[in-house]
């Protein structure tokens, strides 16, 4: 059904990465249920600059639910109140006339404030740059069918390659902790037999760049896959600890060849 | 301006062989002496950027985003096609490049597209061995489907997530390199000028979109893999961001801009819910492996509730105009066959303008069950966006702006008119002709990335003896001040409105008088509106906020202005192609409904020059020749 709502907005506003940071109330008036979060968003901007105000700053990109880019603390759930649902996704239907939003940034010590609603997630791609990929440099392949991969395999590494790097994972968690994130891309590239040479090297040096990061730990709460719009399985976790510990009490030095050739 | 395409000579099929061992070599030691710049993070960009790496240059490489794993690739959803011949249904190298060239209504190079045919099965290797986790079989191998403008299954795919996939994996070559120091990211950096010292490109202007800082940047080649202009339409299925920025300031530096008017309208679209809208889903082109187009015969039945609507009812009309390619008839002609029925008052959906895309035969087919394991994820998302169950009444689409077939020229280096700027995947010109085919971007974007561009830049730098420079230079500092003040005039205009509704009434300038179809008369009307709002733009246009800290609506400004002339251009090529091909329907020139191509006339690249603000630009041509594929009218009856 569609109809228009009218909605009070609280709005986490902060001026920079230092600056301190405080709620303000909009009245975000007329607002179609046909729209999409964010669409609601750039009006309630679009009214703002027209006033003469800053309007506010938010991430967002693909509009689709697949970059990752936007990411929101709507009412204190992580993309909002719908399961599977980027806060691009969510549309505002799901809320009634006369509702308060909160709306805040992701909170997390290893995603700092930018501005406004706008962190940096930069932590994550150094989590990935530890070890998160198959060392395969372009050219050097054998033909894509000389290694079959099981069928249940390569839908397994799918279910956890679809992460899309948001960041909601760590910002439902109480320890802010990304190990959701961490333990998808190990998940990802451990189940395939292309992953299996770096495959232990990989879980110690992701899990050390995680903790480096200033991520807390991982008590197995929970929260980070309800909040998953992709609906990656806390199972990653258990995995990522299998290949941990496994890696911890088997490591063995790497050998560095002194003047070879 | 000369247009030199440096296509080899020889036989298609060993051009590039050829080329390959004619072409300079830089020695590996002498790699790490060469700084590269690559601009964007996309499948192009990516993995450009870190193949160059791993060859041993010392790489740069730019995105707007905050990571490289969020360009737009990410949301190409269908698949890749590779000319694998796994299935044994007669594909071959050439068989891709033959249904490419004709796809692409005959308007791409032959070369660059044989090349493009023949790296397309290294690139699947490639994506297999960094673990992109595609769809298989029981038996543990590849799967594939079909895709419009083909008759063999060559398309591999992840899910409805093959983009994701594909970046991700260049993304992850990327982030290794990165880790070992052959390449610095600059993420939420704009480019926003190309520098050339001597008519070379030695280097960029960027922002840092977090501090406001204007940098400048030298390097021994910079490549440009900065995606396509199909947001110039407001609404497309692009992501918010993308934009014509970075290919058309290359372009007011002295790059040819090749064929604008080739924009691709994507047939299977979430039609538009209202003015509030910000973009336009795209349902993949995959659906219609399964799903049956229809409208209803009697304008009278549009308000009728689907399923009310006799099956003697409904007008199949892909099936019935098209029947060898049906439902998979090519992007052009499928948006198109949507208009036609629309305009004819047979549309459904608010305002009419809609068609719906059918399920229900497949569901009886194979199942709810079966049909949720191919496209689950996409039914969800069009139950989510419009709250309507795709499993129980058909879904409503529409065409929407998709791709730009049209981009910077380029060579067959992948080298524009300027020297030392290469041009990598949909921001240049070169594969796709007027017409893009399903699960062909992510093919080219991996092509040059991987295996084109990381030989021909070794070419160019082995070739030419660079002089040093730093960004002391005068066209340095040039270039610096030309956008800093460019940023406060923005700034300082402080009229009456916002960037986004400029751009919004500029989308539907553009989507009224050069969509799907255009005339003379709507192209000639849009050139006289598009200078006006232009003008008001820079008279009226608001910025808020400052320069000099993280300023969304500053970066949507710039980047609106540069669509507001781009948009000019791409009528510009729409008026003087006076013939319809691929994505560009020119109303006067059809047959039987059917696009008419006029290759007496029209059969060659328009590649247009910038000669300054205040005049016309200037036409070069690029005539095409066909040796391997016969000139021949497109049917897919």
């Amino acid at each position: 059904m569609s109809g228009n709502l009218n909605l009070t907005l609280k709005v986490w506003r902060q001026a920079g990465p230092s600056a301190p940071g405080k709620f303000e109330e909009y009245a975000a008036h007329d607002v179609s249920t046909e729209m999409s979060f964010l669409e609601m968003l750039d009006v309630v901007n679009e009214r703002l600059i027209m006033a003469g105000k800053d309007p506010i700053a938010f991430d967002h990109d693909c509009r689709e639910g697949i970059c990752g880019m936007c990411g929101l603390m709507i009412n204190g759930a992580a993309h909002g109140p719908n399961k599977l649902t980027t806060a691009c996704q969510l549309h505002m239907r799901s809320f009634k006339d006369g509702d308060t939003l909160t709306i805040e940034p992701w909170r997390a010590t290893a995603f700092p404030v930018l501005r406004d609603l706008v962190v940096d997630r930069g932590a994550f791609d150094r989590i990935i740059q530890a070890g998160g990929f198959i060392s395969v440099p372009t050219g050097s392949p054998q033909d894509a069918n000389a290694l079959p991969i099981a069928k249940q395999d390569a839908e397994e590494s799918m279910d956890a390659a679809a992460c899309i790097g948001c960041g909601a994972c760590v910002a439902a968690c109480p320890n802010a902790s990304a190990s959701l994130f961490t333990a998808a891309k190990i998940g990802h590239l451990g189940l395939l037999p292309q992953g299996q040479p770096e495959r232990y090297r990989r879980a110690l040096k992701m899990v050390a760049q995680m903790d480096l990061e200033g991520f807390g730990g991982c008590t197995l709460f929970g929260e980070c896959m309800a909040a998953c719009p992709k609906g990656i399985s806390i199972d990653f976790i258990k995995r990522m600890n299998g290949d941990f510990i496994y890696a911890s009490a088997t490591a063995r030095d790497e050998k560095v060849l002194l003047g070879a050739g | 301006m000369k247009l030199d395409s440096r296509i080899p000579s020889g036989p298609m099929a060993e051009k590039w062989d050829k080329h390959r061992f004619e072409m300079k070599l830089v020695n590996p030691a002498n790699k790490r002496k060469y700084h590269i710049i690559v601009v964007g993070s996309g499948l192009a960009g990516a993995s450009a950027a870190a193949s160059l790496s791993e060859l041993g240059y010392n790489v740069s490489c730019f995105a707007f985003q905050d990571s490289p794993r969020r360009a737009h690739s990410i949301a190409a959803q269908g698949g890749i096609n590779g000319a694998k011949n796994y299935r044994n249904d007669g594909d071959s190298i050439q068989r891709l490049f033959y249904d490419t060239v004709k796809g692409g209504d005959f308007r791409a190079r032959e070369a660059n597209v044989y090349r493009l045919a023949q790296v397309s099965v290294n690139i699947i290797d490639q994506c297999v061995a960094q673990g992109v986790p595609f769809a298989r079989e029981y038996g543990g191998l590849l799967a594939n489907r079909s895709f419009g403008g083909a008759q063999v299954s060559r398309t591999f795919y992840a899910r409805g997530q093959t983009g994701q996939q594909l970046l991700l994996g260049a993304y992850q070559a990327l982030e290794k390199e990165i880790a070992a120091g052959g390449v610095k990211m600059y993420n939420r950096h704009e480019m926003l000028d190309v520098v050339t010292i001597g008519g070379v490109a030695r280097g960029i202007i960027t922002r840092d979109l977090v501090t406001g800082k204007v940098e400048a940047h030298v390097a021994d080649a910079v490549v440009l893999g900065t995606g396509g202009y199909g947001n110039v339409f407001y609404l497309s299925t692009n992501a918010q961001g993308c934009n014509v920025t970075a290919t058309y300031r290359a372009y007011k530096k002295g790059a040819a801009f090749a064929n604008p008017c080739y924009t691709q309208i994507h047939p299977t679209c979430i039609p538009v819910a209202g003015e509030h809208q910000s973009k336009l889903t795209l349902m993949s082109e995959s659906l219609r492996n399964d799903g049956r187009v229809w409208v209803p015969k009697r304008r009278e039945d549009c308000g009728k509730k689907p399923s009310e609507v006799a099956e003697e009812d409904r007008d199949y009309y892909l099936e019935r105009k098209y029947p060898s390619y049906g439902n998979l008839a090519p992007r052009d002609i499928s948006s198109r066959a949507a208009k036609e029925v629309c305009d004819d008052g047979r549309g459904v959906g608010p305002g009419g303008r809609g068609v719906y895309l059918d399920f229900s035969e497949a569901i009886g087919r194979v199942g709810v069950q079966g049909i949720a394991e191919r496209y689950g994820n996409l039914f969800e998302m069009y139950q989510r966006i419009t709250d309507e169950d795709p499993y129980k009444v058909p879904m409503r689409i529409y065409p929407a702006s998709h791709y730009s077939m049209g981009g910077l020229w380029v060579d067959y280096n992948l080298m524009s008119t300027i020297p030392g700027l290469h041009v990598i995947g949909e921001a240049n010109f070169s594969d796709h002709g007027a017409n893009r085919l399903g699960a062909s971007a992510l093919m080219q974007g991996l092509a040059d990335g991987y295996f084109v561009l990381p030989y021909t830049i070794g070419h160019y730098l082995a070739s030419n003896k660079l002089d040093k420079v730093t960004t002391d230079h005068a066209e340095f500092r040039a270039a610096l001040e030309g956008v800093e003040r460019r940023t406060s005039t923005l700034l300082g205009i402080k009229g009456k409105r916002t960037a986004d509704s400029f751009h919004r009434e500029l989308g539907k300038i553009l989507w009224e008088h050069c969509g799907m179809a255009r005339n003379e008369a709507g192209l000639k009307q849009a050139l006289q509106e598009i200078p006006k709002l232009r003008e008001e733009f820079w008279q009226n246009v608001t910025v808020p906020g400052s320069g000099d800290s993280l300023n969304q609506q500053l970066e949507k400004a710039g980047r609106v202005a540069d669509f507001l002339e781009f948009g000019e251009l791409l009528c510009l090529d729409a008026l003087h192609r006076e013939e319809s091909c691929g994505g560009h329907f020119r109303e006067e020139y059809q047959e039987a409904g059917e696009a008419k191509r006029n290759d007496e006339d029209f059969c060659y690249v328009a590649a247009w020059e910038y000669t300054g603000d205040r005049s016309a630009p200037v036409l070069n041509k690029e005539p095409l020749e066909f040796e391997s594929v016969h000139l021949a009218t497109r049917s897919y009856k």
